[in-house]
């Protein structure tokens, strides 16, 4: 018998980019703000980092062992939804808060929906709105910055909903904010670590500049516009890097599975959120509404790609059907 | 220099230092040569010999079956053996006339009218004797291509010389070493069509050959080299017509819808031989190249002959290929058995120790949208593979599925390793059929 070949339908070369390395690409890129995180908040931080990633790996597994489905831990995540949950939670929470988002993001966001590439909303975002709603006053109780003794603290946009504007510009300077050193979420309070994963992310072609850049433009715009201190460039920036938007915009909304995936649609989409994050901030009750805003965006990609999907080539002139 | 270029497209890696600087060696086949009856688009060729009749090499063997068809000659001299189905490159049995080569190759004189003197239905006739077809991988009869409705129509004729599949260099060779003759075919089909202007599209990975064709067509205005971004799919018509003209067609036009005629490196080449000097079509430049060859290089193979018989050309197997693959990695045909011929449109031989798509384990879409970005017909592969693989043919040919050029890039880029382009040619597949079925009644 001659030896035969394996033979595949064309193309048989493959890129070296797999779903693994984008996971990692997000996990190394996401490794300052979490070190920020650390840094200020200490041991909590870490805790409760250590605990939302194992619920995570752990749901998935178990979830994909018990109902015979090919477990997929390995592609990294379920892991970076653990990462993402965690960096949008306050250090030093009850252990129960990132163990019931975690298990909510993966079993109820994830896994019922059909697993990866499935859900409709960001499993980390669907986990923290979740757990917003159910522990308002431990999921917006804040320790301190850089103090370590577990003395809790206003975020600078609860300051700003509370006192007022002026309240703000005596508790915080927008340096601190750009840095980290303020009270917040664990990933969020650093914008400059940020602002660096997304550049690592834009650079490695992980993300598109598209939905970030129409998202900051879009809620800076709506700010100077309806903020109601017309171009006071200090409140704008007390703003954008005062509360979840750098780790939203960058981190949150470009995630691929519940974000359009034309080239327009993700300019679209980035609109869409900042104009919903300034209504529910300059509006709403909270003082934030980076996650609403994601979340309530995420169900809208399907219509956005319906009316945003490309012509296909040579068939704007003639409709040559 | 400005670059030509369209949108989306990828970037393979390239692996044409593996033949680049291999200059062309003829090779002369020393076993049996198989003709297969269908090499080209249209109709099979009829065979005229039979067997125990004795061949000469440039011999016609058979002829067109119709308009767009073309005839096939015997490119060794020996005798007929048998006229039976045999194993071609694409897998299927086809038709095919097998000479027994003597190692002679006794050739037909070949005899041309003076090209002054020939008229234009005489140049087209001599290539369509000389039984040319697209040698880019289509295999598209020339002559049919040069009858466009309307000549006058036409006003740009494109050499595609782009080159774009990984690991071939076999156009890259013949520019370097015998540019005359393609600058020749080109303007033979520039008499064809006196408003047309020439432009050869190169890929600017080859600044040797653009130095040299730009240099050889200095004194002549009516024809330009385009150098062209390199990225591929930059030589597939539509995306080259695009790069060169700025025009844009559609799967229900041809190129000479948008005033187009795009002709390879190779068949420009085989125009020239075939109208100054009456020769048929029977051998071509191939690059036998990849990892598990000794020796890679570009060879002028007879066509016929036995591809096993290049793989000792090249000086025989280094490893044991798992994958060996006719023409490049992007749109080639897996093979299974390398006992198959070489047919007028084979343009590679590339053989690959390991086969990246069995090595990648297929996983769920994560809609990252790399494949809408790389399609360069602006196609949105995930959604339109999904709909092809629940045989939602209906709404997948709403969504433009059949204008995909199957140039693979969607499958090349996909991270979860879909095998996006072969469903969408499955999809594309039924849509034509559906078509065509609709046409019948």
């Amino acid at each position: 018998m001659e030896q035969l070949f394996k033979v595949s339908s064309n193309p048989h070369v493959r890129d070296k980019v797999t779903t693994h390395s984008i996971m990692l690409d997000v996990i190394l890129a996401l490794v300052p703000a979490t070190l920020v995180g650390f840094y200020c908040f200490g041991l909590p931080a870490v805790i409760t980092t250590v605990l939302s990633i194992a619920t995570c790996v752990i749901a998935e597994y178990a979830w994909q062992h018990f109902m015979g489905k090919t477990v997929t831990i390995g592609d990294f995540s379920a892991l970076l939804t653990g990462l993402l949950l965690a960096l949008n939670l306050p250090a030093g929470c009850s252990w129960y808060i990132p163990v019931l988002g975690g298990l909510f993001a993966i079993i109820v966001v994830k896994q019922v929906f059909g697993g990866l590439g499935q859900n409709f909303m960001n499993p980390a975002l669907g986990a923290r709105c979740f757990l917003l709603l159910s522990f308002t006053g431990k999921m917006t109780t804040f320790i301190s910055p850089c103090t370590y003794d577990g003395v809790t603290m206003a975020t600078p946009l609860g300051v700003l909903k509370e006192g007022g504007y002026e309240a703000l510009t005596q508790a915080f300077t927008v340096k601190q904010m750009f840095i980290g050193t303020i009270p917040g979420t664990i990933g969020e309070v650093s914008a400059i670590a940020l602002i660096l994963g997304g550049a690592y992310l834009v650079w490695k072609k992980v993300i598109s500049i598209r939905i970030p850049a129409a998202y900051i433009i879009t809620f800076a715009v709506c700010i100077l516009l309806f903020g109601g201190h017309g171009l006071d460039l200090n409140f704008l920036a007390m703003h954008l890097f005062g509360g979840g938007l750098m780790l939203g915009s960058i981190f949150m909304a470009t995630d691929y599975v519940t974000s359009p995936i034309t080239d327009n649609g993700k300019l679209v989409f980035g609109c869409c959120a900042g104009l919903l994050t300034a209504i529910f901030r300059l509006f709403g009750s909270g003082a934030e509404g980076v996650s609403y805003a994601i979340i309530i965006s995420n169900l809208l990609v399907p219509l956005i790609e319906k009316y945003t999907m490309p012509t296909a080539f040579g068939m704007a002139k003639k409709g040559g059907k | 220099m400005a670059l030509f270029t369209f949108k989306g497209g990828i970037h393979p890696a390239d692996g044409k230092e593996l033949a680049k600087d291999q200059p062309i060696k003829e090779y002369l086949p020393k076993g049996e040569c198989v003709y297969p009856v269908s090499q080209h688009i249209g109709a099979p060729a009829k065979p005229i010999v039979k067997k125990g009749d004795r061949v000469l090499a440039g011999q016609l063997i058979a002829e067109a079956g119709g308009f767009v068809s073309a005839n096939i000659f015997s490119s060794v001299s020996g005798t007929v053996t048998k006229v039976e189905p045999r194993l071609t490159v694409a897998g299927a049995m086809v038709n095919s006339i097998v000479i027994d080569n003597d190692g002679l190759f006794e050739t037909v004189e070949f005899s041309a009218k003076p090209y002054a003197e020939m008229t234009r239905e005489e140049v087209i006739g001599a290539i369509k004797q000389a039984g040319i077809i697209g040698l880019g991988g289509a295999g598209f009869p020339t002559h049919v291509k040069l009858s466009p409705k309307d000549p006058d129509a036409i006003d740009n004729i494109i050499v595609n010389a782009a080159e774009c599949e990984p690991y071939i260099t076999a156009d890259y060779r013949c520019m370097l070493e015998c540019p005359e003759k393609m600058i020749d075919g080109l303007e033979i089909i520039l008499d064809l069509f006196p408003k047309a202007k020439g432009i050869i599209g190169v890929e600017d990975n080859k600044p040797d050959a653009i130095k040299k064709l730009e240099g050889l067509v200095a004194g002549k205005d009516r024809i330009s080299v385009a150098p062209l971004k390199t990225k591929y799919p930059q030589g597939a018509e539509r995306s080259l017509i695009f790069a060169t003209t700025g025009r844009s067609i559609n799967s229900a036009m041809l190129p000479a819808d948008a005033g187009c005629i795009v002709d390879n490196v190779a068949t420009c080449m085989a125009i020239s031989d075939a109208v100054k000097l009456g020769k048929p079509l029977y051998e071509r430049v191939v690059t036998v190249s990849g990892d598990a060859v000794n020796a890679p290089g570009n060879f002028l193979v007879k066509s016929g002959t036995c591809v096993a018989e290049l793989v000792d050309a090249a000086g025989g197997f280094k490893t044991q290929p798992e994958k060996i693959i006719s023409g490049g990695p992007m749109m080639g045909m897996a093979m299974s058995s390398l006992n198959v011929p070489a047919q007028k449109a084979f343009s590679s031989l590339l053989t690959m120790t390991k086969d990246p798509v069995a090595a990648s384990p297929v996983s769920a879409c994560i809609r990252c949208g790399r494949c809408v970005s790389a399609c360069p017909e602006f196609l949105m592969p995930t959604k339109l593979a999904q709909l092809a693989d629940n045989h939602e043919i209906d709404r997948f040919e709403e969504l433009n599925g059949a204008e995909c050029v199957q140039c693979g890039s969607c499958s090349y880029v996909c991270p979860a390793k879909r095998p996006l382009a072969q469903s969408m040619a499955t999809g594309r597949r039924q849509v034509l059929a559906n078509r065509r079925a609709r046409a019948a009644k």
